[in-house]
């Protein structure tokens, strides 16, 4: 599965995080202590202190309504502990800022083999999708379909200097560009789940296509009021090293390795739970993502 | 808003910052009587935003024509294209002109801006009262390293070629120090005060740099030495000029960076392949300068290694006496003309502000310093950022590493009096 994608070292490691299994006895939990950066972080006892935005689903907000808010809520049950949120909007700072300064202990979904943290197995594997209206018949399933270079292509910027969403990067390859908008993936925060508005232009007809983690399209194409239809990129790496399909894991700080154990285990235990919950999202699921 | 603003003529000139995150630059002039907005001109988009008409009289060629700002960039690029503003203005009273630069485009990557991406990495000439532009001279199209173009320009008489010409002088981000006939745009030199591969010069025939292709930045793509790396040459830590001396006080750093490999990022729920940057100090090893730079003979007359770039701006009195102060928290006095270190003194944190002196009640020479480490630069101290992330702080924690060690975090103004 691994060699599947590539032999590349780093390739291995953003896809596939920690291969190795890793699990230890489940001792009663007690107050563990880890060291980030200059100080000494305490995790509470009873408590699961979860770090999440309060304001972009499909994955959180503070109504507890995104899909990282149910696994949380699982987790925490299966722990025996509750959960306490520290909210922050996730961009550029917020692993600094949260997990890192030891305001929480997880992050539910993060890259795995992340390495602003220590990253559990992965939970799922998801795609970014072509996502269009049924009505529209755009039908595209590849990259390399001529019709991308007609029609009107919707993708998020990051802005992250020389890095961008890899659909920005694959047209752009193929020279496609003078059709595409860019929608930042930062967005208006005052409003609803910012990084949506892709999805509210092609619901709304102002472009045909939009090209956006499958996560959100999944999601939104589901609650939307017109028919949509989701597909998946091809091809799923954009050679030589392009992808587009990543494999997520949950994130505890550096260092904290019982807790990432402790997570492993859970991870496993509560399989067929975690996949129903990201079913009723319509997280587009690609084969071999629960690498358990 | 990060700048400081300038008031001219009754007018307050404040621009935006924020280029990563999908806006669009502007500068705009407020009335100081009731804090209206007498004029905003944009960094892109249509000549009638960029308020670019009759009088618009840029010296080169690729600077002419019809909504640059718009037909510079692919299709509504332009509208979340950065060119923000968030740095230095300078006035001209007797042209009634400001001069101010703009800043790097985005968020797009290059490959998805192909064009000048104009009014990005410039110069503006604009009328105070009106805010209408006059030229405009674009130091990096098409900007690939993140030179982004807001310093300070110095506007001074000097002659050039035997002739006194009304010039601005600019230690600019991608390395050049450019001399620019300040009535006109007209690039009169540019020469490098720093190490510089990204680029191979200035042709003073057309007014274009000439860029390195082999330096050009690409995902998935490993390329090593671009220097100067992303902060520039000199960054916005604004430099100063002694009639006296005749001389050019340049803080500033040498870093160069690969850019390289792949890392799993995330932004809102969304994971992507982002580019690994890691700075280092360029050749000789310094990562900082303080230079002293002759511009008539456009040519360095001395200057100061420092271990840690000079994020500090200069100062220089009327004792021929220049100030500046370190990373690591030194805040020193050279003799202007020779360099020599007259005096230091070792701060309770780094320095990355401006000296300042003035006159007090009791008719003493006073020099002021804010010590305090922060910023891009010192993020690592301010920040608390792991080390080992070496490409924390895009990239600059990897050459900060041992800063931890020299100084800590703090914010103390220190104030000397002069015998």
């Amino acid at each position: 599965m691994c060699s599947r994608f590539l032999s590349h070292k780093k390739a291995q490691k953003i896809f596939l995080g920690l291969c190795v299994l890793s699990l230890t006895s489940c001792a009663d939990r007690k107050p563990v202590t880890t060291t980030a950066a200059a100080q000494t972080i305490t995790r509470p006892v009873g408590v699961l202190r979860v770090c999440a935005d309060p304001n972009n689903l499909p994955f959180s907000n503070e109504r507890l309504e995104g899909f990282e808010n149910k696994i949380a809520e699982l987790l925490a049950q299966d722990l025996g502990e509750r959960v306490e949120y520290t909210w922050w909007a996730q961009r550029r700072g917020f692993f600094r800022n949260t997990l890192k300064a030891g305001m929480c202990d997880v992050v539910i979904g993060v890259p795995s083999g992340f390495e602003m943290a220590l990253t559990t197995k992965p939970y799922y594997r998801s795609t970014y999708v072509f996502l269009s209206r049924k009505d529209h018949h755009v039908d595209v399933k590849s990259f390399d379909d001529p019709v991308l270079r007609k029609l009107r292509i919707g993708v998020q910027i990051i802005g992250d200097d020389q890095s961008n969403a890899p659909p920005a990067h694959a047209l752009t390859r193929r020279n496609i560009v003078d059709n595409v908008k860019g929608f930042t993936l930062y967005g208006d925060y005052s409003q609803n789940n910012p990084p949506a508005r892709i999805v509210d232009a092609v619901e709304k007809g102002d472009i045909d296509l939009a090209i956006v983690w499958g996560p959100l399209a999944g999601y939104f194409a589901k609650e939307s009021s017109v028919p949509m239809e989701v597909v998946p990129v091809s091809p799923q790496i954009d050679q030589p090293f392009l992808p587009f399909v990543f494999d997520i894991s949950m994130g505890v700080r550096r260092g904290d390795q019982e807790l990432r154990d402790q997570l492993d285990q859970f991870l496993e235990k509560r399989r067929p739970e975690i996949e129903q919950i990201l079913k009723d999202y319509r997280v587009p699921a690609v084969e071999g993502g629960s690498g358990v | 808003m990060t700048m400081a603003p300038l008031v001219v003529k009754g007018k307050v000139l404040v621009g935006n910052s924020g280029g990563e995150f999908g806006v669009r630059g502007w500068l705009t002039a407020l009335n100081a009587s009731d804090g209206k907005i007498a004029w905003r001109a944009y960094h892109t988009g249509p000549d009638a935003d960029v308020l670019i008409g009759p009088n618009f009289h840029p010296f080169y060629p690729q600077d002419r024509g019809k909504d640059l700002g718009v037909t510079s960039w692919p299709a509504d690029a332009w509208k979340i294209g950065g060119g923000t503003m968030w740095g230095w203005i300078s006035y001209d009273p007797e042209q009634n002109l400001i001069f101010y630069g703009t800043a790097n485009p985005g968020p797009w990557n290059p490959d998805q801006r192909p064009g000048d991406n104009k009014w990005t990495c410039g110069i503006f000439a604009r009328d105070v009262d009106t805010g209408e532009a006059r030229w405009f001279y674009q130091f990096t199209p098409h900007d690939l390293h993140d030179y982004d173009s807001i310093n300070e320009q110095i506007l001074m008489d000097m002659p050039v070629n035997g002739q006194t010409r009304k010039v601005l002088v600019r230690p600019e981000r991608n390395g050049y120090f450019y001399v620019m006939d300040r009535t006109n745009g007209q690039v009169l030199s540019a020469n490098p005060f720093a190490y510089i591969t990204s680029s191979k010069g200035v042709d003073l025939g057309t007014g274009k740099l000439i860029e390195n292709e082999e330096k050009k930045p690409e995902v998935g793509k490993v390329v090593r030495e671009i220097c100067p790396a992303s902060p520039g040459a000199k960054d916005w830590q604004p430099s100063a000029f002694s009639p006296r001396t005749g001389l050019v006080y340049i803080p500033h750093q040498n870093l160069c960076q690969d850019a390289e490999g792949l890392e799993a990022n995330y932004i809102a729920g969304t994971p992507y392949v982002g580019m690994n940057v890691r700075m280092y100090a360029g050749p000789g090893g310094n990562r900082g300068e303080f230079l002293a730079w002759d511009p008539v003979k456009n040519q360095k007359v001395w200057a100061i290694s420092e271990n840690f770039p000079v994020w500090s701006g200069a100062l220089v009195t009327a004792g021929d006496v220049v100030f500046y102060g370190t990373m690591d928290g030194w805040f020193k006095a050279l003799d202007a003309k020779s360099g020599t270190l007259l005096w230091q003194f070792k701060c309770g944190s780094g320095i990355i502000g401006q000296p300042v002196s003035y006159r007090g009640p009791d008719g003493k020479q006073y020099i002021a310093i804010l010590a305090g480490v922060g910023g891009w630069s010192g993020a690592i101290v301010a920040g608390g950022l792991d080390p080992r992330d070496q490409t924390g702080a895009l990239g600059f924690v990897g050459a900060m590493g041992d800063l931890p060690d020299y100084t800590t975090r703090g914010g103390m103004l220190y104030v000397f009096a002069l015998p």
